[in-house]
């Protein structure tokens, strides 16, 4: 088996993040969409680690973990204090601005 | 590079199972099943991290993202309510189909483009992680990237305080505590302390009748409310033979026998019921 294999399965799995960001309605579904892809970038780095021998790539995918960690803290806090208020969590519902 | 046949069957394994989990994200009816399908892939992933000679990130994955992103999710489903099922309406027409396709496409794009770069030779990272995974792994962190794990470090410390300040609620009317409920009670005007307990009769052991105020009258307000709305009240001019009528009596006749004492057996004071015992 090639090491690139790790890199289809990492295009795969990021596509399917994106689709769900575009598909599901549920603000918290479609975030996790965005954690799958976070995570389909990591496995990237962690395999281009690896292919090049150097560990710079796995630094990177770490940062990535540490800034994921942070933005899911703020996006579940944005989700529960429009919840809040719109008794919602469909990403619909939040049309306050529309014309 | 060719890798070692277990490290193959364990990816043909592996890879299968993390794109189903991942499907199930897109597919999945309720939250719950696409957190716990998301959770799957990410314990998944670790394992291919830990295969891939990335033993500290593998770990780090389990810790932070299953042990502390996803329970966060699993937390806020909770919060929203678990059954909180969006509308089956489209807002905009054909998203669905529109959605799929740009999937598909942009699955492609990355698989061709994968598909046709050029690689070079695989390297490995026997020689990087000669004094174990994590020492390399501090080394390259704490000098070229210090700078970097500085801006990180703040960067937490904000988003907890931005997670404090966005989920804080603002208290619009002032905190009503046990002293304001006090006043509230004594200007209402109802009783400031508790209604009358009911007379407590030896004939009747008796919930049913009214106690006495000191002057010998009935407080009806000392019957519970249901028993007066069920009518199930005893008066006690016509059922009980109250305290007052049978010491007047007793008083009147000067009489102090039997049957008055069996009539006093059913007062409601301890001291008189004593006085009463005494006496017969």
């Amino acid at each position: 088996m090639e090491v690139g294999n790790y890199l289809y399965l990492a295009m795969i799995l990021f596509a399917i993040g994106a689709t769900t960001v575009m598909l599901r309605r549920s603000a918290i579904i479609a975030f996790m969409g965005v954690e799958l892809m976070l995570n389909a970038a990591n496995l990237a780095f962690v395999t281009f680690a690896r292919i090049h021998g150097d560990l710079s790539g796995q630094v990177i995918a770490f940062f990535v973990m540490v800034v994921a960690a942070a933005e899911v803290v703020v996006g579940l806090a944005i989700i529960v204090a429009i919840f809040r208020t719109r008794k919602s969590a469909s990403v619909d519902d939040v049309n306050l601005l529309k014309g | 590079m060719m890798t070692s046949t277990g490290e193959a069957v364990l990816f043909w394994v592996l890879a299968p199972a993390m794109v189903l989990g991942a499907l199930g994200l897109v597919f999945a009816r309720k939250a719950v099943y696409a957190a716990l399908s998301m959770i799957f892939v990410m314990v998944c992933l670790a394992m291919v991290y830990v295969m891939q000679q990335a033993e500290f990130l593998g770990i780090v994955q389990v810790v932070v993202y299953t042990g502390a992103v996803m329970m966060l999710f699993v937390f806020v489903l909770m919060l929203v309510g678990v059954d909180a099922s969006t509308s089956a309406v489209e807002t905009i027409k054909g998203q669905r189909w529109i959605g799929i396709l740009m999937g598909v496409g942009l699955g492609t794009l990355l698989v061709t483009v994968t598909a046709r770069a050029a690689l070079p030779e695989t390297v490995g990272l026997d020689e990087a992680n000669s004094e174990t995974n994590p020492a390399g792994l501090a080394r390259v962190l704490m000098s070229d990237f210090v700078l970097d794990l500085e801006i990180v470090a703040t960067l937490l410390v904000t988003a907890a305080l931005a997670a404090l300040v966005l989920t804080h609620r603002r208290r619009l009317t002032p905190k009503i505590g046990q002293p304001e409920r006090a006043a509230a009670r004594m200007l209402a005007g109802d009783h400031p302390v508790n209604l009358p307990a009911p007379g407590v009769y030896a004939r009747h052991n008796a919930m049913d009748v009214p106690a006495l105020d000191p002057e010998g009258n009935p407080i009806e307000a000392s019957v519970s409310r249901v028993l007066r709305i069920r009518g199930q009240e005893h008066s006690l001019d016509t059922d009980v033979t109250t305290l007052v009528a049978t010491r007047d009596a007793a008083e009147l006749t000067g009489d102090h026998g039997t049957d008055t004492a069996a009539e006093r057996g059913g007062q409601n004071d301890d001291t008189d019921a004593a006085t009463t015992e005494g006496e017969a």
